[in-house]
């Protein structure tokens, strides 16, 4: 019995095969309804008991989809392996604490931050990109990692500006001009947050779908039968970097406004990375809807399930028996969970439609 | 010190450290060479590896030496076990995990090597957990583990101030005659031949009539040997060790393979020395805190100029 080894090209990823799309009305049904009901989600603070109240946490995760459509964009769309995408946060973290913080002499506040925040981080995508283009899968996804590690070790080492474990805080939150920003909990990061995910989305979607996109899908196929049809391979990666890049520095200043904190640099570690590497393979690698799903699911059972269930058992943490606590199994479940999903259904649980 | 001093002592610490980063690398380089995947969870089976060598040194209760003497039987059991139970794992990981995927699209399988490596990672805070003397009793899980110092310290330079110690001359004494031991069977027995002409052409070879599952198989039973050494070598020299190191020494390790041409076996030796000597002399002149930015610096000032690593060869792809 012999299997083949190997066959699959040094570049891009052998694509499933092509699963037709639902009619277009349908599509739009299922997003119009799961927009209802991410708008309603608030309500349910009403019906559950304070303990499980959730719907709090959810701006964090909406902060986490950014990262995972930027992901889309890159690996998912143009086919290149990213591990360092938490970096690219940072970026949109620090540059927001910094540009917003009232430590600081600037205090632009929160639209001109996040504005600068998303610029800043498309900017260090063109930096990181320009002298790796032209590095082939497996060494672009080294480089990466080594790029997600020196921001992290360069935002530890220059305390002076970062402040360190204690991060640059209190942060403006997310508001509209002319609201005052206290008063209404969390519903207003919520349905900000929510509707520049919306925006985010859409953008992304008519990105896939224009020239560019299609170059990226062409180079994420065959990047030699792309550069022979006349596609300026160096240049469209580097455009996918940068908005990547962008996106994530976005759901970075996102996330800061919402926490209010830059919290410390060790958060946004390799395993962050990998967890938005997860959450768009498990939500189905190049769709937009998986990068939600995904997003939702592993940063919904990083931020609410095991938190909930922490507090809701609050002795488990403090025991002696290490495998007691449930924290202490978050790796092996999101270890099983991708070894089980990679066997057994390794398109993702929504993919991507057939590429027409 | 003089500065030829310090040189002459970063140089030795950097070779040392280097050989046991290149002992890692080359089970990431072999693997990549034959399938091209990055085995994320390799660092971690280094730092499994780890905790069985104190838990034999626990449950044998090997004794820290006193000056001077060398416990050989203490050394010569971990270097048998450690091995051992590295390579079946490394197996067993690739039957489990890997092997169900060869036929997918690559990053399938590098997602799944990043899987095993959280749950490799997991077990080893478990291990950890084990209320054991030798894992000093009640100390907390996650808390960095001491390995027992069986070699001591003995300076072999006497009273000079240039220390090269009985520990790396142990280094150098087990990893250079492995290394060499490995090139004889790369190039020289049938098995070697065959991993060789399944690292060209996995079709071919497998045309040719080679068992290339087989190949594979003994390539990670091989590749997780040289772990289970590193991580002897590791305890033996840093006396230290904690369950997140796998993935430390697991990029360390990649960064080796990828600066020497991943798939490159001397190229993966020459790679970790570089790194050691980075390492060591950046602890020294830069910081320590900077070390890990130097380390990824050299690494894409490296790929920049040659893509393909120090000795990767020219690929030019083809339609």
């Amino acid at each position: 019995m012999i299997e083949t080894v190997g066959t699959t090209p040094a570049t891009g990823f052998v694509r499933e095969p092509v699963i037709p799309p639902p009619k277009p009305d349908r599509r739009l049904w299922i997003a119009g309804a799961a927009l209802l009901l991410a708008l309603l989600i608030p309500l349910s603070d009403q019906l559950l008991p304070g303990k499980l109240a959730f719907a709090g946490q959810l701006p964090v995760i909406f902060a986490y989809a950014f990262c995972s459509l930027g992901l889309t964009v890159v690996t998912g769309f143009t086919g290149m392996l990213h591990l360092g995408v938490i970096a690219f946060m940072a970026i949109g973290v620090y540059a927001y604490a910094i540009a917003t913080c009232g430590i600081y002499p600037f205090q632009i506040g929160f639209w001109p931050g996040l504005m600068l925040a998303t610029l800043t981080g498309a900017g260090a995508g063109v930096i990181l990109g320009l002298p790796t283009m032209r590095l082939r899968g497996d060494y672009l996804a080294i480089v990466t990692l080594g790029f997600g590690e020196i921001v992290q070790d360069c935002l530890k080492n220059i305390e002076v500006v970062t402040k360190g474990t204690t991060g640059i805080n209190p942060l403006p939150p997310p508001m509209l001009p002319g609201l005052s920003t206290t008063g209404h909990g969390y519903l207003s990061s919520y349905y900000i947050l929510l509707g520049l995910l919306v925006l985010a989305v859409v953008v992304v979607r008519n990105l896939k779908q224009s020239r560019v996109g299609r170059a990226w899908l062409a180079i994420r196929e065959d990047e030699l039968a792309a550069r022979s049809m006349g596609i300026r391979v160096a240049r469209q990666k580097l455009a996918a970097f940068a908005v990547g890049a962008g996106l994530c520095a976005a759901g970075g200043a996102l996330f800061a406004a919402v926490q209010k904190s830059s919290i410390e640099p060790g958060y946004y570690d390799f395993q962050s990375s990998v967890l938005v590497v997860a959450s768009v393979i498990i939500g189905g690698l190049g769709s937009i809807r998986g990068a939600l799903l995904g997003a939702l699911l592993v940063f919904g059972f990083n931020g609410i399930i095991l938190s909930k269930v922490v507090e809701l058992l609050p002795h488990s943490t403090t025991g002696t028996n290490v495998l007691l606590n449930p924290l202490n199994w978050k790796c092996m479940m999101y270890g099983v969970v991708l070894v089980l999903m990679m066997r057994y259904r390794p398109q993702g649980i929504l993919p991507e439609h057939g590429v027409r | 010190m003089t500065l030829t001093d310090v040189v002459v002592q970063q140089v030795i610490t950097g070779l040392s450290n280097g050989l046991i980063i290149s002992l890692v690398a080359l089970g990431y380089t072999m693997v990549y060479g034959i399938i091209e995947l990055i085995n994320f969870a390799h660092g971690d089976l280094v730092m499994l590896g780890c905790f069985l060598a104190l838990t034999v040194v626990g449950l044998c209760g090997f004794q820290p030496a006193v000056p001077g003497g060398l416990p050989w039987i203490a050394i010569g059991a971990l270097l048998i076990v450690v091995p051992a139970f590295s390579a079946g794992a490394n197996y067993a990981i690739d039957r489990l995990a890997y092997r169900p995927l060869r036929s997918a699209p690559k990053l399938t399988a590098l997602v799944s090597a990043i899987g095993v490596s959280f749950i490799l990672g997991n077990l080893g805070l478990f291990w950890g957990g084990i209320p054991m003397d030798v894992f000093g009793g009640g100390k907390a899980a996650a808390s960095p583990k001491d390995f027992p110092d069986l070699l001591g310290y003995h300076n072999l330079l006497g009273e000079s101030e240039i220390q090269l110690t009985t520990k790396d001359v142990l280094v150098f004494a087990i990893t250079v005659p492995l290394m060499l031991g490995l090139t004889w069977f790369v190039t020289r027995t049938r098995m070697g031949t065959a991993m060789r002409a399944c690292a060209q052409d996995p079709t071919a070879a497998a045309l040719m009539g080679i068992d290339v599952n087989r190949v594979v198989s003994v390539t990670f039973a091989i590749g997780g040997a040289l772990a289970g050494v590193a991580s002897v070598v590791w305890c033996l020299y840093n006396n230290s060790f904690s369950f997140q190191m796998g993935y430390r020494v697991g990029i360390d390790a990649f960064t080796a393979a990828v600066l020497g041409g991943i798939g490159n076996l001397p190229g993966a030796v020459l790679g970790g020395i570089a790194i050691g000597l980075v390492r060591a002399f950046s602890d020294q002149w830069i910081a320590t805190s900077w070390t890990n930015v130097m380390v990824f610096t050299v690494l894409i000032l490296v790929l920049v100029f040659r893509p393909n690593g120090i000795l990767g060869a020219r690929v030019r792809e083809k339609v």
